[in-house]
């Protein structure tokens, strides 16, 4: 064998920095600073504070033991975990049916049955517990069907499976319908070609194309409804779930030790999951590939008409649930005087502090939808735009992708321990809107952040490389050329961050004062104090306002495509 | 020309983790001159060229452009014009609003900028259509425009990166002499990336041939074709057959029972040595002027490639023992000679023309 030369190595060459360059890397910093206070700092302190015996010293894993002998707790934890599966299995073939109908029928008004489908998002989860109350409860006008069927009551785990069921449905129907518009005809016309069975065709292709799908909707479904609170803490009566015992333990006793232990068990199937559908994910990405020819449906008229009918069935239990609390709301004094009133709305806006949490609810979800955006797009356009700073990049990432495993209750448990600590100079924060503005961006930063990066990443990756060898700075070609490209989709953020920070409960439950208490949150007070009618009105309200700000965006987003996009499709000259 | 070369690479390495892109390239490129970097995909040639315009650094090495060490230089701080395989013009902003985009930064007055705009549309043959966004143009509009953005600033350095490759075949050799009558008129010194070797052929001064990270040959169109440095340069430019062929010392050659004698660089090779003996196409005669030319060999047609002006036809040579002859015809000889399968043809080598390695 020949010797071989040793040469010195020589120290590997980097680049000198453009003063550009570090602007970027300042604001890259700036980014990971924000995530690490608002997000990595409280999640550890609740590994921290579950360690720690009530002193503040190292209890090691004694708050764990304490738990596991707990029999109440444990029943918690059983109760959740096997909620959850139930729903799952009867949420996912009941939403993959509606989303076959949707993408894979001639079945007539798609667009009207896709919205009534999805219009439950546009309302806080706990609004079908309300309704189901409505309906079933001590007073409901269906009661005797509940007894019919054999159930004693409605509160309790019965109430709890059906209303998530309803909450779920519209978030797992989104990912099935996706999965199933990605089909590829070519694969269904091979198989016509060789004269394959609907029957097998449905098991050899269909299925197999939307596994992913599948899993994940499945994954989704689990984890929201192990992680919900308003649902069980409307209808759920003496059956107590893992996210009503963390919310008695740190707010009713001030347990924080074991609030934390509880908190962690939460955290753990929702990372597991997420970790199980990124995987999944990537998987999936790579299955169609870019000359696949999109699958259209053709007319059959039998399965249509059995599509259209499953359809008409599952929209009208959804508005069936819906109407009921906008119905309830309404009424004068149920059950016994069902005339419509708008008493309701206003003793609720004007005497019990509605109207303050509904302006507080706004100016959360307007700061939420302008500051989010700003952040998301900034820190997508930093990660994948900019040059420099390698080591950082897949931390932010990480930490990108990370607040979709918390769920929102840890999200804010977290937000307790840390902003709350005495020690912590930002315990100045505690509480006040800007907190909760900020806990809210974080808690949805993730889905917001995969947009803006899918965004980004269908722009020329050669832009930049452009604008450096013009000697134009990044941040010109950001303003004039990315921004611009972009308006479409930072509308789409905001909208969702909008919608979301106006309907979410878990995260912000734990971090109001009476000067920031919000419309979702106000719900939860009204039905505890035993007003329902007020209760139904706020979550009505809450919805309502959601729709008409969804139209509103819609509307700007059309006029933005005139004045900005006018370029996508030039008329020919 | 000056005695200071304006472009000058030593030493240019590059890894990713374990993967060696680069190895050791240095490389000299004169003021004004057009240089392609040829080669198969993955051999890194378009990871030198953003080496060169700094949007890759090299792991080690030093580039020189006009007497300015810019190794470590970025983008911002080097001069050169950049034109990308997929245009990347601004899609958002008009073409006047593309070209001008470098200009703008600098200050200049509208009036001033309107008029360079102009000049640049009518030197990329788009006069008027400032205007108009780039999705109203075809994709070599586009990477006109593309071109002139680039060249706006007057830069002192061109780089195309596989300007042609995403454009339909005619609008490709038209364009590309195009460019090499703007490169000649405007004296700019330009790399361009491509695989095509026909393109690299037809506007280079000079072919870097890489292979593997390596640099496998650089010169003229002329002399990386009739003179291939290695059996690679040999095999991805142009057409050719590689004969097993057995050493007979002093530059001759056995192939079955054919004995060539190799022209004078083809000594080096002692007696016995198994080696190979690449000949192109085109290196026969066979229309009868075979004047002491060679030893006269009579072959069987097998199959026919036809290729419009031309054919190729794959003969089975008595004297070659089995190993199949790829021999071109023109059009004309194609039907004076009657070439067709099953026809037997006499043609000479031209021995003169080979290459051993």
């Amino acid at each position: 064998m020949a010797a071989v030369l040793s040469l010195p190595d020589a120290p590997v060459l980097r680049q000198r920095a453009h003063w550009t360059d570090r602007v970027a890397h300042a604001a890259m910093l700036a980014l990971i600073a924000v995530l690490l206070v608002f997000l990595a700092g409280p999640l550890a302190s609740i590994l921290v504070k579950s360690l720690q015996n009530a002193d503040g010293a190292y209890a090691g894993l004694g708050n764990f033991a304490s738990y596991l002998q707990t029999p109440a707790l444990l029943s918690s934890l059983w109760h959740s975990v096997w909620v959850s599966l139930l729903v799952t299995f009867v949420t996912v073939p009941l939403a993959f049916g509606f989303a076959y109908a949707l993408a894979r029928s001639c079945m007539p008004f798609k667009p009207v049955f896709r919205t009534i489908a999805l219009v439950p998002l546009l309302a806080p989860s706990l609004l079908s517990a309300l309704s189901l109350i409505y309906w079933f409860g001590n007073q409901g006008i269906a009661k005797g069907v509940l007894q019919v069927l054999g159930f004693e009551t409605i509160y309790g785990a019965p109430g709890v499976v059906v209303a998530e069921c309803f909450a779920v449905f519209p978030h797992v129907l989104m990912i099935l319908v996706t999965a199933l518009s990605l089909a590829d005809a070519r694969l269904y016309e091979a198989a016509d070609a060789l004269g394959t069975s609907a029957r097998r065709r449905f098991f050899t292709i269909t299925l197999p194309g939307a596994k992913y799908g599948l899993i994940s909707a499945a994954l989704v479904a689990f984890t929201l409804v192990m992680t919900d609170f308003g649902v069980p803490k409307v209808i759920g009566g003496n059956f107590n779930m893992l996210a009503t015992d963390v919310f008695k333990l740190v707010i009713g006793q001030q347990d924080f030790q074991r609030g934390a232990v509880v908190g962690l068990l939460l955290l753990t199937p929702a990372v597991l999951t997420f970790v199980i559908d990124w995987r999944v994910n990537a998987k999936q990405t790579a299955m169609l590939s870019a000359r696949a020819v999109p699958y259209g449906p053709k007319p059959a008229r039998g399965f249509d008409a059995a599509m259209t009918a499953y359809a008409l069935l599952i929209a009208a239990l959804m508005l069936a649930m819906l109407g009921m609390a906008v119905f309830a709301s309404f009424a004068s004094f149920w059950p016994y005087n069902l005339a419509p009133t708008w008493r309701h709305y206003t003793m609720g806006l004007v005497d019990a502090e509605v109207g303050g949490a509904f302006v507080n609810s706004l100016q959360l979800a307007a700061g939420t939808a302008f500051f989010g955006t700003i952040l998301v797009f900034i820190g997508a356009y930093m990660l994948e735009k900019t040059r420099g700073l390698a080591w950082a990049r897949p931390l932010v990432r990480l930490l990108a992708m990370l607040p979709m495993a918390v769920p929102g209750l840890v999200l804010g448990l977290g937000y307790i321990f840390f902003f709350n600590a005495p020690a912590n100079p930002l315990h100045g924060l505690y509480q006040t809107l800007p907190l909760l503005i900020l806990c809210t961006i974080v808690h949805f930063y993730t889905t917001g952040h995969l947009t803006a990066v899918t965004a980004l990443k269908a722009l020329d990756a050669e832009f930049e490389s452009v604008s450096a060898s013009l000697k134009v700075p990044f941040f010109k070609t950001f303003w004039r050329v990315t921004l611009p490209i972009c308006t479409p989709t930072l509308l789409d953020i905001a909208r969702y961050f909008f919608i979301n920070a106006m309907t979410t409960i878990s995260a912000v439950v734990f971090l109001y004062s009476p000067d920031t208490k919000v419309a979702a949150i106000a719900i939860l007070n009204l039905d505890e104090a035993g007003e329902a009618g007020p209760a139904a009105a706020c979550a009505v309200l809450i919805t309502a306002g959601s729709t008409i700000v969804t139209l509103l965006f819609i509307a700007l987003g059309w006029w933005v495509d005139r004045r900005t996009q006018a370029w996508r499709n030039p008329t020919p000259r | 020309m000056s005695t200071t070369p304006y472009l000058h690479l030593e030493g240019i390495r590059k890894s990713f983790g374990s993967f060696q892109a680069l190895h050791d390239i240095d490389l000299t490129i004169e003021k004004g001159e057009f240089v392609c970097f040829l080669g198969p995909s993955g051999c890194g040639k378009t990871t030198l060229l953003r080496i060169v315009a700094g949007l890759e650094t090299q792991t080690a090495g030093r580039i020189e452009q006009n007497g300015r060490d810019i190794s470590v230089l970025p983008p911002g701080n080097r001069d050169y014009g950049i034109v990308f395989q997929s245009y990347a013009l601004f899609p958002n902003l008009t073409v006047a609003d593309n070209v001008a985009y470098g200009l703008v930064n600098r200050r200049q007055p509208k009036a001033q900028i309107a008029q360079r705009v102009d000049e640049l549309l009518k030197l990329v043959g788009l006069p008027g259509s400032g205007t108009k966004y780039p999705a109203q143009l075809s994709g070599g509009q586009q990477q006109r425009i593309a071109l002139a953005r680039a060249l706006a600033t007057s830069p002192g350095l061109l780089l195309l990166d596989e300007p042609l490759s995403a454009l339909d075949a005619i609008v490709r050799v038209h364009l590309r002499q195009e460019i090499r009558s703007l490169q000649r008129k405007l004296g700019v010194t330009t790399i361009m990336v491509t695989h095509d070797q026909e393109e690299a052929l037809s506007v280079a001064d000079r072919i870097v041939v890489m292979n593997q990270g390596v640099i496998e040959q650089v010169g003229t169109p002329q002399e990386v074709y009739e003179r291939p440095a290695s059996p690679f340069v040999a095999e991805f430019i142009g057409k050719v057959n590689v004969l097993a062929a057995s050493s007979l010392g002093d530059g001759r050659f056995r192939i079955g029972r054919l004995d060539l004698q190799g022209a004078s660089h083809c000594q080096g090779h002692p007696a016995g040595q198994p080696v190979r003996v690449y000949l192109r196409p085109e290196d026969r005669i066979a229309d009868g002027s075979f004047d002491g030319v060679g030893q006269r060999l009579w072959g069987e047609v097998s199959s026919v490639e036809f290729l419009g002006g031309a054919c190729l036809a794959q003969m089975a040579i008595d004297e070659l023992e089995g190993q199949p002859l790829l021999v071109s015809f023109s059009l004309n000889q194609m039907h004076d000679l009657g070439v067709r399968v099953g026809a037997r043809l006499e043609l000479a080598l031209r021995s003169d023309r080979i290459r051993v390695f």
